[in-house]
Formats: C-alpha cells, sequence, structure tokens
C-alpha cells in the first residue's frame, strides 16, 4: 500500500520526469562532445556549438548538469550545462576517451600534449 | 466565480519554463472543493461561498460539523474556507468547485500557516546579527540593550524580542502561476509558500 507521503513523491517527481532529456547519445566522463546551444540575441535565435571533453556529470532528475571543458585560444573555458534545459539545441559525441575517473578534474593542470586523452575504440 | 479556493502545498521542485528559465515552482494541489455553505447578502450581509476541500471519515468529525455537511451531500471534510463571490445564485450546495478560475502567467495570492518554530531567540526570530564568538566574549546571541535608564525606565513598546515564532497565518502576493495541470488538480507557481509540505493553503485571485 503507497502511503501518503508515498503519492505525493510520485506527483512531484511526474513533473519532473516530463523534463527529462531522452533524446541524448551515450557519454561518459572523458568523451569529447559538441553540445549544441540555442541562443537568443533579441527577437533572433541562432545554435552555437561548443565542442570540449566532458569533465564531469552531476546526477540528478531536472538539476543533472555536465561540465565541458575546451581550451580556447590558450585559454582553458569551462562550461556547466543543464542536462535537461530546452536550450541545448542537440548533443553529439566525437569520440570516447579511456579515462580511469568520473571527474576528470585533472586536465585543469595539464597543459599541451599531456593533456591529451587517449581515444577509446569500442565494437 | 469565487475569488479562490482551498488547497494543500505538496513540496517544492524546478521547473524549465517555456522560455528556458530554470525556475523554483511550488506545487500546490488545488481543489477540487465542495460548496457547503452559500452566504447571500440578504440572509447575512455578505456574498460568500463556505468551500470545504479534503475528505474525511465521517466518524472523525463531530457532531455539529457532520449536520453542517450532511446538508450538501454525504461527504465530511477536514478543511473548510470562505470566499467572496459576486453572485452567490450560481452556486448549489454540494457543487464542486476546481480550479478553472486560474490560468497560466497570472499572478495570484496564497495564504498559509508557517511551520511553528516554538520560542526563538532575536537571531533566528528578527534577524539580529550575532556577536563574536571568541574574544572573551559572552553576547553570543543575545539581544544587547534593550532601553534605556532613568528615562524612560521601561521597555518600549514593541521591542523586538525573544518569543514564540512561526506557526502564523501568512499571505504571499503576486506569485506567477508557471503551470496548471486541471487532471490532477494542480498548480505550479514560481517561488515559495509559507508552512510544511501538506499544509493548508488558501489560493486566491489577485485584488
Amino acid at each position: 500500500m503507497n502511503t501518503e507521503t508515498e503519492v505525493v513523491m510520485e506527483k512531484i517527481k511526474q513533473i519532473e520526469r516530463e523534463h527529462l532529456r531522452l533524446d541524448y547519445p551515450e557519454f561518459f566522463p572523458g568523451d569529447t562532445i559538441r553540445v549544441h546551444v540555442r541562443i537568443r540575441e533579441g527577437e533572433k535565435e541562432r545554435v552555437q556549438v561548443f565542442k570540449g571533453v566532458v569533465i564531469s556529470k552531476r546526477k540528478g532528475t531536472t538539476n543533472a548538469t555536465i561540465t565541458v571543458r575546451k581550451v580556447s585560444y590558450g585559454v582553458g573555458v569551462e562550461r556547466i550545462f543543464p542536462l535537461n534545459s530546452p536550450s541545448i539545441d542537440k548533443i553529439e559525441v566525437v569520440a570516447h576517451g579511456r579515462v580511469r575517473r568520473s571527474k576528470i578534474y585533472y586536465l585543469r593542470n595539464l597543459r599541451g600534449k599531456a593533456a591529451r586523452i587517449k581515444e577509446l575504440r569500442r565494437n | 466565480m469565487s475569488n479562490g479556493l482551498l488547497g494543500r502545498k505538496l513540496g517544492m521542485t524546478s521547473y524549465f519554463g517555456h522560455d528556458g528559465r530554470y525556475l523554483p515552482v511550488t506545487v500546490i494541489e488545488a481543489g477540487p472543493c465542495t460548496v457547503t455553505q452559500i452566504k447571500t447578502k440578504a440572509n447575512d450581509g455578505y456574498d460568500a461561498l463556505q468551500l470545504s476541500f479534503g475528505e474525511k471519515k465521517k466518524n472523525r468529525v463531530n457532531k455539529p460539523l457532520q449536520g453542517h455537511f450532511a446538508k450538501s451531500g454525504d461527504k465530511c471534510f477536514a478543511e473548510i474556507g470562505e470566499f467572496s463571490v459576486e453572485n452567490p445564485d450560481d452556486f448549489q450546495l454540494g457543487q464542486e468547485v476546481t480550479l478553472e478560475m486560474f490560468s497560466v502567467g497570472e499572478r495570484i495570492e496564497v495564504s498559509g500557516t508557517t511551520k511553528g518554530r516554538g520560542f526563538s531567540g532575536v537571531i533566528k526570530r528578527h534577524g539580529f546579527h550575532r556577536g563574536p564568538k571568541t574574544h572573551g566574549n559572552r553576547n553570543y546571541r543575545l539581544p544587547g540593550a534593550i532601553g534605556m535608564s532613568a528615562w524612560p525606565s521601561k521597555v518600549a513598546k514593541g521591542k523586538k524580542l525573544p518569543g514564540r515564532y512561526g506557526n502564523a497565518r501568512q499571505t504571499v502576493k503576486n506569485l506567477e502561476i508557471v503551470d496548471i495541470r486541471p487532471d490532477d488538480n494542480l498548480i505550479l507557481v514560481k517561488g515559495a509558500i509559507p508552512g510544511p509540505a501538506s499544509g493548508r493553503l488558501e489560493i486566491k485571485k489577485r485584488r
């Protein structure tokens, strides 16, 4: 039998579930991805692509985020995307990376050749 | 149309709005309420509807209320509230009132009872600053000086001091309706609402 609290929680979870984006390809920390973000400039809307390495995935229902890092003109840039946001157009996986941990924060301390991640080929 | 109805707070979550905004929302179960009494100008001096919400077993309701609820059907309710109405003649006893009166984007008022905090100090109750923790200090959460000396030699009325805090009716105005789900009787409102989850709420149209 469901208790009153469970019934209420189910109603709230139902609302959260509606927001989940299930259209993304599978990707993991260490993978290189392209995030297509919808950007509004006044009345116009355009799509901007942010390509980089996923260095962290934060779980959660509507709260889930990913952190994507890239090096742009020698400067490290990290962007945190709310995964279920409607302003993300789509996500493309460019390459799978072979890493041993779930948070690739050590990449921040590496430069140049050392900052490469070995590609993982899966069949 | 009645200017509001009764409901209860279900809890909070976050919600992506249509324009991509990520909003904190409170989920409210609003109605359905049953009309249990109709007050008219001729009879009571003003026009109003008495609405009841939340079904309750008959043996949990006292005899006088049982008799009152019997006039509008065979159900008994946990919560009763009164809402002003323009034309009381449009309603009948036992009629159901749902959240149809509200629309998405509308601003509403919600009243509830805040969580009781018991006898609270001046920091929690009035937002005073605390004193230093160290350096021999002994005035950590105390209110400090509360009055003057020889004149007026009494504490001013209304001085903010410790005391009972919470468990009082509070109204939040200007809450934006983010979404409405008539099938589940749910209203999603941007921002927080007083009281615990499952607390009784009065949801009103903005005056």
